[in-house]
């Protein structure tokens, strides 16, 4: 119809005037009606529409859920090889793990064997705490999800903190360690630290009754272990049970990280006489262990201890800090969660037992270090080519390079780093008087001793420039001296020159293997086994905030970077397993005890066995199963063969003695210490 | 297929017909025009644009009704989950309004009372976990997760192979090969069963209140499937806790050890009190003088001394009252043959590979049980329904005796003795009309091949006997716990041999006989002597004023078809008016799973004073508490159970316990306190001491 309308326009156009104004104003009308009706429609339409505010929201929140389950459901009707299978679809067959292949090898249980976990990694719960801590009765605080520490973060603090006078339990609270072997096989869902290992020991037989955790709590020294929990002689007790029980094989013991000066202190402490020890006579490791194989073990100390006592952070929280710099001394949230986790760690006699120990002689002084000459970038070379070619090569890079103070392990400034040792001009800040702080009132209740010293303390630490593993000490006496009076109690860091003089008894000389004989067990083996290959912190580039008040008054100087000289946001990194260096790990069993030597007066065979550190391959392998990293060797396929070679009676010899990669031996000669 | 069909149909059909319909409209108008302008036009679009949008607004509800208001109310549900949920983790532990009462632990420490002696807990069967350290290719990522407690989760994984890994050797009694399960250690062991269900939780807390930790508490978990001594060989169990206790003891300045056994942990511990001082190819070589000098006071809470009857209906058709009463009430579940289940052959069939359950068997024989005639129980009232839970102080008991005796001897004489009897009828029998068997009679005849042919692989022993045989199990009519072990030997012939080298439960006539040197009575009260340790206590701790099961009416199984367990409880059989006949089971006082005599006659009377059974005379007590079911669901499990579990949150038990391990006697919590028959059925026993 339109169509035949459209032919003749211009003749009804006229006529049509007029029609076509009623016509348009009724189409209005219309247009107006329907869209009044659209409108009406619409508010109908509203209805249905509501569900767009919270149903659709609900709606969605269903919809994920459903999903999610649909994956999950799928996920747990998958049989359980299917990881498997993609791993080797993707990365080709994996290997069998050790425990599979050993026990194809025809290898069972025969020694007992004992793990000692290292600080942090063991799990903590509460037995008895205040109020605000209701219902956390025999839950983990410390491990686990750690989910706690995000809903009652002062409360957690105030629990896991330690009696500031006597290092102890603070009135009104009781965290105590877990014990079994739940209490470190895993330090969070999915991070495994000892499962692991277990796992393959369980392989070849091995089960509760020939495997022990032997769990202590990790905040207090050594000797309050057995002080408040009679952890030293739960352990004895235990070795003696299952050596008798195992038809009288003698335990291997599997200490880890901080679990090696443990171990080496219950070995003087199982000796020595009831009162200060255990009592179990002179002969008494010689009959109940046949080898101590040490993983990761800080023997002579970690600087990461310094950083972490002198100003509460490492390596990872600097770099924290340095971009986001906001965010960990914000006090709009009024966290000041430094100076918190510092106060914590500061009550925590055991982070004092890992202080560089031996001083000068081991860790270099101003002018010189064991590790000097060293180059990082060798390590990375070698890992994608052959070991020799590049070798030579290297070395000849490293003798162009400069000369890196390593023994210099706080330095204030990186000039002051990095100058010869003769330019420093130091000021002693030995006498310097503590000012009185200020105006104490702004900060809040956190404290720490850094409120005590005042602006003039702060600044004499600052003016010394130059701190080596001796003179830490007098620094950590200096900003932090009721810690440190709490520790001196414990810990010892020297030398000894005369191992026989009897002040040597004492229980603090125990866990310093500079000031102890290894006990007279000649059938013994020390194995002393640590990733190598990662950069580890070694010596640290510091400078004073300017906001002294509130604040840590010392801070990483994260802008001090040098690509030739390992120097690396402020950190000057070495050789090691990413948290001790190869130093700390390798040098007893290198040289210290190596022989007949003073400290191991009955020739107790060492080993060093060194895992060199290569990444995963890809995701799926998760951490790794040649990884050297100071955690992540605890997975570690060769290492975890090892265990289980001399778990199921091999020796040192069979595994095949020494395995090094670094330069441990070269650097053990440089140190002069009378052996 | 027709629902979607029309589900289509809504989607597409209508929509089409309205966009049409639409437009025809829009046509309609144009037709009256005569001028169809630009702006016309351009109305007509935005009218149709608008139209296509209606339409999609249209559209839109349509489709919610089919899955999206499904995930809607999904989602709807779990906000409101999550956000009760957040409220919930908001809100005070405490509600204002709600007054929780105070645990015993704070009351008496409040008192003064601290951590004095330390305490091993000793838990019973079926409470401790089990984790599997290895297992067949079927349980692959189970490695050291909880097979027994917790969630339970792999039953409805994978059963066949969660079966397969919990039963034992049928030969040896251990680990079949390739499986490894073991208990899991530490106080994790038991103090929850399954997530909520507290065994040792709230004693622990309650130690804890008072100074109690790691170093003065230890649970002496032990894989409760095995036989006692197997324990021993396999994982050293007893080895442990004897080093435990040691250790203990040395560590916390020489002070005794307060050991508290539950259920089964009783006789386990007898076994190991007895293993403890024995010398060391067998025992654990502690010498004489070891319980004298370690242990203080063994505080047996809800004590299996002298075996539950509830043990031989497991063991005879793996049901007890609850199984029973399922299948009573929907009979198609339990042996539906359509899902392939059997389930009750497969418990069976798992449940007599643990010898343990040997050892819950009655021991002492009709002596102490019963005979056909004659039960030490008899002329008792019976603690159906709410009667027991008004029963007023131990004292006005006492003096009731007389009265209810003479009330209940009018009535019919319950035969608690005949702890089986096939019929109702049979049951109440004068004993002159039993048709007696001699137990000789019962020989196998072998199964014919046929027969096996239609069944599944579920195997239990019953698979083997004939027809006949089962048939004259049933003829024999009545059993005692005498003849009880008789027909179990018959019908569980291989069980019984293994579990036999492991337990025994007869009566020592010469206690000084050699022969009870050896473990495989040790855990029996009646061929045991205790320790020569005159300085310690012993107690019996139970709840009283639960009908507990004593004697089953059974009868055979009408299934036919396939061998399917032959005999089933008669859930027909009920007593009448007040008869402790309920459901085909005799009830009579006690815990809900130990009769009164089970857990009190040892303590009341077996070693009261000085017996052959207690050389030495150790002193014994015996503390009743009398069951009062929760006041409200607030209240979780109640304050006051009485029940065989739920009584280790009682806080009278708890506060006994704590007393005691803070250094308090027997004397000084108050003696025996009993409210049920205990010393009047003791005394009709006629037992040599």
């Amino acid at each position: 119809m339109p169509l035949i309308r459209r032919r003749k326009p211009n003749e009804t156009s006229k006529a049509a005037d007029s029609e076509q104004n009623v016509h348009e104003e009724e189409d209005g009308k219309n247009i107006k009606i329907s869209t009044k009706h659209q409108k009406a429609e619409e508010n109908n339409d509203k209805k249905p529409k509501k569900w767009s505010c919270v149903d659709s929201c609900c709606w969605l929140v269903g919809c994920i859920c459903v999903t999610w389950w649909l994956l999950l459901f799928l996920y747990n009707a998958l049989p359980a090889s299917f990881n498997q299978y993609v791993t080797e679809a993707i990365t080709g067959p994996v290997p069998d793990p050790p425990g599979v292949k050993l026990k194809k090898e025809g290898l069972t249980v025969k020694h007992p064997v004992i793990f000692v976990p290292g600080i942090v990694t063991g799990g903590l719960e509460l037995w008895e705490g205040h109020q605000c801590a209701d219902g956390l009765f025999r839950k983990r605080l410390w491990g686990g999800t750690f989910g706690e520490v995000y809903k009652r973060p002062l409360c957690w603090v105030e629990h896991m903190s330690l009696d500031n006078e006597t290092g102890l339990d603070p009135p009104g609270i009781r965290v105590r360690p877990v014990s079994g072997l739940v209490a470190a096989d895993y330090f969070a869902p999915g991070y495994f630290v000892w499962a692991v290992l277990i796992a393959n020991l369980a392989r070849i037989g091995y089960e509760e009754k020939t495997m022990y955790m032997a769990a202590y709590d990790w905040r207090i020294s050594f000797q309050n272990t057995e002080v408040r929990d009679q952890t030293l002689s739960r352990i004895k007790s235990n070795i003696e049970l299952m050596v008798a029980t195992n038809g009288g094989n003698k335990a291997v013991i599997i200490p880890h990280s901080m679990g090696v000066l443990y171990f080496l202190h219950f070995m003087k402490w199982v000796e020595a006489p009831a009162p200060m020890g255990g009592g179990g006579g002179s002969d008494w490791c010689a009959k109940h262990i046949k080898s101590v194989m040490n993983i990761g073990g800080p023997f002579l100390g970690l600087p990461k201890a310094v950083a972490g006592l002198f100003s509460a952070e490492a390596r990872d929280i600097a770099v924290a800090r340095a971009i986001a710099p906001g965010f960990l001394d914000n006090d709009i949230f009024r966290l000041q969660t430094l100076q918190h986790v510092m106060r914590m760690t500061r009550t925590w006699d055991s982070t004092m037992s890992m202080i560089p120990k031996g001083g000068d002689t081991i860790w270099g002084g101003l002018g010189w270090s064991p590790e000097e000459g060293y180059t990082p970038a060798k390590r990375k070379e070698r890992n994608n080519d052959t070991h020799i070619a590049h070798e030579d090569g290297s070395e000849v890079v490293a003798s162009q390079r400069n000369h890196v103070n390593y023994g210099r392990i706080i330095s204030f400034g990186k000039d002051v780093a990095e100058a010869p040792a003769s330019e420093i001009d130091r000021i002693d800040f030995r006498g310097a008087v503590k000012g009185n702080s200020v105006a104490n009132t702004t900060c809040r209740d956190v404290w720490t001793e850094y409120h005590e010293m005042g602006i003039g303390g702060i600044k004499a630490v600052a003016e010394y420039k130059a701190y080596t593993a001796g003179s830490i000490l007098d620094l950590l006496h200096f900003v932090a001296p009721k810690m440190m009076a709490r520790g001196s109690a414990h810990f010892s860091y020297g030398i000894a020159d005369n191992l026989d003089d009897p002040k040597y008894q004492h229980y603090r000389y125990w866990s310093n293997p500079l000031e102890t004989t290894l006990p007279n067990a000649p059938e013994m083996e020390i194995f002393s086994m640590y990733g190598v290959g990662l950069p580890t912190e070694r010596a640290y580039v510091y400078r004073s905030t300017p906001l002294a008040e509130c604040y840590i008054p010392f801070q990483i100087d994260t802008s001090a970077d040098d690509e030739n000289n390992c120097l690396k946001d402020g950190v000057y990194l070495v050789d090691g397993d990413e948290t001790v260096p190869v130093l700390s790990a390798g040098y007893m069993c290198a040289k210290g005890w190596r022989g007949k030597t003073r400290f191991n007066p009955s020739g107790i065979r060492t080993y060093n066995r060194e895992y060199d550190h290569s990444p995963p391959a890809n995701l799926l392998e998760g951490r790794g199963t040649q990884s050297g990293a100071h955690v992540d060797i605890m997975g570690n396929f060769a290492l975890i063969e090892d265990i289980i070679r001399v778990a199921a009676g091999a020796t040192g010899e069979d595994l095949g003695g020494d395995e090094i990669h670094s330069d441990i031996f070269k650097w053990s000669e440089k140190i002069n210490l009378q052996l | 297929m027709a629902s979607i069909l029309r589900f289509r149909k809504l989607c597409y059909v209508e929509p089409v017909k309205f966009q049409s319909f639409g437009s025809q409209k829009i046509d309609q108008k144009l037709d009256k025009k005569e001028e169809a302008v630009n702006d016309i036009l351009a109305a007509k679009k935005l009218f149709q644009a608008n139209n296509k949008k209606k339409n999609y607004t249209k559209k839109q509800p349509r489709e919610w009704r089919c899955i999206d208001s499904c995930c809607w109310v999904i989602g709807y549900l779990c906000t409101t989950w999550w956000l009760l949920l957040l409220l919930y983790s908001c809100f005070p532990a405490t509600l204002p309004g709600f007054q929780v009462p105070e645990s015993p632990g704070v009351r008496l420490k409040r008192e003064g009372l601290t951590s004095l002696h330390p305490v091993v807990l000793v838990p019973g069967i079926v409470t401790g976990g089990l984790e599997l350290w290895a297992g067949k290719p079927c349980s692959e990522g189970l490695f050291r997760k909880r097979l027994w407690g917790g969630s339970f989760t792999e039953i409805f994984k994978r059963p066949s192979c969660w079966l397969e890994h919990l039963s034992l050797h049928s030969e040896t009694g251990l680990d079949p090969p390739g499986i490894r399960v073991r208990a899991v250690p530490g106080l994790v062991a038991a103090d929850y069963f399954a997530p909520g269900y507290f065994v040792w939780a709230v004693l622990i807390e309650n130690l804890a209140k008072i100074g109690y930790e790691g170093k003065n508490m230890y649970m002496a978990a032990y894989d409760w499937r095995l036989s006692f001594q197997n324990t021993e060989i396999r994982d050293k169990a007893l080895s442990r806790l004897k080093s435990k206790i040691e250790l203990m003891y040395v560590t916390n300045g020489y002070k005794k050890v307060v050991v508290v056994p539950h259920s089964m942990g009783v006789i386990y511990f007898l076994h190991f009190l007895k293993w403890v001082e024995t010398p060391p190819p067998m025992g654990g070589g502690g010498g004489p003088g070891w319980c004298a000098k370690h242990i203080k006071a063994v505080m047996n809470i809800g004590p299996a001394f002298l075996g539950v009857p509830k043990a031989v209906g497991n063991m005879f058709s793996a049901e007890g009252k609850d199984v029973a009463y399922i299948r009573a009430m929907a009979p198609g579940v339990l042996d539906s043959e359509i899902l392939g289940l059997q389930t009750l052959e497969h418990v069976m069939r798992v449940s007599r590979t643990w010898d343990s359950t040997v050892s819950l068997l009655p021991k002492g024989g009709e002596t102490i049980w019963g005979n056909l005639d004659w039960s030490p129980e008899e002329g008792h009232a019976c603690h159906l329904g709410k009667k027991g839970n008004f029963r007023p102080s131990p004292i006005e008991n006492n003096a009731n005796h007389s009265d209810r005796k003479s009330s209940f001897q009018i009535k019919e004489k319950v035969k608690c003795g005949r702890m089986i009897s096939f019929g109702k009828v049979e049951s109440q029998l004068p004993s002159s009309q039993i048709p007696s068997l001699d137990p000789k009679e019962f020989s196998r005849t072998s199964t014919p091949d046929n027969m096996k042919s239609s069944c599944r692989e579920v195997w239990t022993e019953y698979d083997e006997m004939s027809r006949e045989s089962i048939r004259k199990v049933a003829e024999k009519k009545v059993y005692t716990a005498r003849t009880l072990l008789d027909l179990l030997r018959f019908v569980a012939p291989k069980t019984m041999r293994r579990a036999e080298t492991h337990f025994s439960h007869g009566i020592a006539d010469n206690l000084d006989d050699p022969k009870y040197d050896h473990y495989k009575y040790w855990s029996n009260p009646l061929e045991t002597k205790l320790p020569d340790a005159p300085d310690m206590e012993i107690y019996c701790l139970y709840g009283v004023g639960i009908p507990t099961e004593r004697s089953y009416v059974y009868k055979l199984s009408p299934n036919d078809r396939c061998k399917s367990i032959p005999f089933r409880i008669d859930t027909s059989a009920d007593g009448d008016g007040n008869s402790c006949l309920r459901g085909g089971v005799y009830f009579v006082d006690g815990d809900g799973s130990v009769p009164v005599l089970s857990a009190g006659f040892t303590c009341a009377k077996g070693w009261r004073g000085r017996t052959r059974f207690n050389p030495s005379g150790i002193a014994t007590y015996i503390r009743e508490y009398q069951h009062k079911p929760p006041a409200s669901l607030l209240e979780g499990r109640g304050l006051e159970s009485g029940a065989h579990v739920d009584i280790m949150g009682n806080v009278a038990l708890i506060e006994d316990v704590l007393r005691v391990a803070a250094g308090a006697s027997g004397a000084d919590i108050g003696g025996d306190r009993i409210y049920s028959d205990i010393i009047r059925m003791s005394e009709k026993i006629n037992l040599h001491l």
